[in-house]
């Protein structure tokens, strides 16, 4: 497994957001995470990328635990996130972007020319057709795009995993279409993706495998293939469904 | 939510497409002009408009603003603005502002005069004294703003205050220091001799073709997206004649009285603004801490999670704001071979910040470039002049100047409603 997860948990004062979650997601597959408001779907995206600390459990990457406790930990594991707000930079253009922080140098100078070919080149690579001038402002671009401007820095730096907060949520049908296809070619190249959504046609359209948390726990982790929405919609809402689930906190079992 | 993606056509990303006619290339390339500017990337374009129609205006209202001499005189009165407005660019890319930086370039000056003057010390004790002022002045200001968090206007705002208290003190409740030192007067004063003026056209031009052509044929062999043959040709012909025909009129005889003293060549302070226009241009466009500028001025958030230094950036941005501010300082007192409590005082401020915004530059953030400071101080240099010639009065004069810094943040503000930006080069 390229990442594992075990019993983690998490409080914030009080409060336990998360409560021993286990979650593994394997090079190769789009794992998807569901959850209602509240169910700590940001917070443990935040664990992994090390903005939050975890309070106890394990994160494993290739079966090795890992300490993570900064972002910049995060990346050094191959680990990249791409937050629902993207942050890039209008006034810069897609290579800018793409490169931001990472800039490479020929000497002191910015080598503007390597930089555009090898953005040109992961954009091939992902089979994105969608960005004509790879020079034009980020402000002109569609939310399609943007997102794609967003994923693709997030590819470009030998990442294995990519964590995909809400990808879809502002983008219109077609542009949720080019960006699920997108999602699906990332884990055909070998990545492992971690796909946050609200949308269950969308986790259908992409998912090998959907992880469902109820209250800060793990409901449940089922194969696309064989659940139906119904199921994934009840593990959402009451954190069980048939045998899958949560033991019933009044001891009935189904 | 736009339709573009859906309805474009696929098209390759940035690989060089199949080599179209010259002529159709050059017209796509118009085109694509054309459309960024209709989409809000002015760029140059209004300061550039506006220093022609300026030119036809005053030159049709009073004919001696178009002698060789005024010419001349255009360089000297907006040296110092368009220096200073150069610093303010970088504060203004970050989103930030400095109100003080016109007094940091009085109190730079300032100990400049004492040390040349009262204190008898050499030029270079005196420039290298006031530009490390500025240094010490930007760091002040940036700490404040970026570590200790007091909004850059405040702090600006008390230092324009204090710093013109400085100056007074520096000199001493006000008294008037003269600069007898020939080097430091030399800088606004003197000009190049004819064939320097020719030899430095040659060398500039020489090295601009040979940039552009490099990169254009980089680009070729990479098999990068590149601008047709004719419009690179087209760009390199156009600065050297510009630059040629001001050689040439500057290289005529201006004095007045030709057998008496004459007055011939390219202003030394001319040399000194395209030198510093040559640096801050490849600063900006050329190294990672102007691409992390851009960044922090553009969005601040994304800079953090890249990974860029952003207190450091922004705390740069001061330092080279009030350096170029002492510089604008040693250009305004060569000048005026002396130095007083007003230099950088009265408009000098609100002129720079003018100049930069007029040229492009964003009170936004995010958008700024070398080019438009020295544009803007073109456009508020011929505005002055040219009215000053008219024999308008100072209030109407600062009435102008204070209504066209006024359209073209208007200019900025609704550009930015339009969603998208000017485009910074």
């Amino acid at each position: 497994m390229l990442l594992e997860l075990s019993r983690i948990s998490k409080s914030f004062g009080p409060v336990e957001v998360l409560s021993e979650v286990y979650l593994a997601v394997d090079a190769g597959e789009v794992c998807a995470l569901v959850g209602d408001n509240g169910a700590g779907k940001s917070t443990l995206v935040k664990c992994i990328a090390g903005i939050h600390d975890i309070n106890s459990g394990t994160i494993a990457v290739d079966g090795a635990p890992r300490e993570i406790h900064d972002p910049r930990d995060a990346a050094a594991l191959g680990i990249e996130v791409v937050y629902q707000d993207l942050a890039l930079c209008d006034n810069l253009d897609v290579v800018e972007n793409l490169f931001l922080g990472r800039e490479k140098l020929h000497g002191v100078v910015l080598d503007d020319d390597a930089m555009e070919q090898l953005a040109a080149e992961t954009l091939d690579s992902l089979a994105v057709r969608t960005l004509r001038d790879l020079r034009q402002n980020v402000a002109s671009l569609s939310g399609g795009q943007r997102q794609t401007v967003a994923i693709a820095k997030a590819v470009l730096w030998n990442s294995r995993l990519v964590i995909l907060d809400e990808p879809t949520a502002a983008l219109g049908v077609a542009q949720t279409r080019q960006v699920l296809e997108l999602i699906r070619r990332l884990a055909d190249q070998g990545l492992a993706v971690l796909f946050i959504s609200h949308n269950l046609n969308d986790v259908f359209a992409v998912a090998d495998r959907i992880a469902a948390l109820y209250l800060g726990r793990m409901a449940g982790v089922v194969n696309a293939a064989d659940a139906t929405q119904s199921q994934v919609v009840e593990l959402i809402t009451s954190g069980r469904s048939g045998a899958v689930g949560l033991p019933d906190p009044n001891g009935v079992q189904s | 939510m736009s339709p573009d993606v859906s309805t474009q056509a696929p098209v390759e990303p940035a690989t060089a497409s199949a080599e179209p006619g010259p002529v159709k290339a050059v017209l796509d390339h118009l085109r694509g002009y054309l459309s960024k500017v209709r989409s809000g990337e002015v760029g140059a374009l209004p300061a550039v408009a506006g220093i022609i129609a300026l030119c036809v205006f005053f030159g049709l209202a009073e004919p001696v603003f178009l002698s060789v001499g005024n010419l001349a005189n255009l360089f000297g009165q907006g040296a110092a603005v368009a220096c200073i407005a150069m610093g303010l660019v970088f504060v203004l890319i970050t989103n930030e502002i400095d109100l003080s930086a016109g007094f940091a370039s009085g109190v730079a000056a300032a100990i400049m005069a004492v040390l040349l003057t009262e204190w008898g010390m050499p030029w270079p004790v005196g420039i290298t004294a006031a530009i490390a002022t500025g240094v010490l002045i930007g760091l002040t200001l940036g700490t404040l703003v970026v570590k200790v968090g007091i909004p850059s206007f405040v702090v600006t705002l008390a230092g324009f205050l204090a710093f013109q208290g400085l100056a007074l003190i520096i000199l001493d409740e006000g008294t008037n220091i003269s600069i007898h030192n020939e080097t430091v007067k030399a800088i606004a004063g003197e000009n190049l001799e004819r064939w320097q003026g020719w030899l430095l056209l040659a060398v500039t031009v020489g090295g601009y073709t040979a940039l552009q052509v490099s990169r254009w044929r980089r680009r070729v062999r990479r098999g990068l997206s590149h601008e047709p043959l004719a419009v690179v040709t087209a760009r390199i012909v156009a600065l050297g004649g510009l630059l040629t025909a001001t050689v040439f009129l500057l290289n005529l005889e201006r004095s007045a009285n030709p057998q008496l003293v004459s007055l011939t060549g390219v202003p030394i302070v001319v040399v000194l603004l395209g030198a510093l226009f040559v640096l801050w241009s490849f600063v900006l466009r050329r190294t990672r801490f102007g691409r992390h500028l851009y960044a922090v001025g553009g969005n601040r958030e994304a800079a953090i999670r890249a990974g860029v230094a952003v207190d450091r950036v922004r705390i740069t941005a001061f330092v080279i704001c009030s350096s170029m501010a002492a510089v604008g300082g040693i250009v305004a007192a060569s000048r005026a071979a002396s130095v007083d409590p007003n230099t950088g005082g009265s408009n000098v401020l609100l002129l720079s910040v003018g100049a930069a915004v007029i040229g492009g530059a964003s009170l936004f953030g995010g958008k700024g470039s070398a080019r438009a400071a020295l544009l803007g101080g073109a456009v508020v240099a011929i505005i002055n002049n040219g009215m000053g010639l008219m024999g308008l009065s100072a209030g109407v004069r600062f009435g102008v100047t204070g209504l066209v810094l006024l359209l073209a943040a208007g200019v900025d503000a609704l550009s930015r409603g339009r969603g998208s930006f000017f485009g910074r080069h």
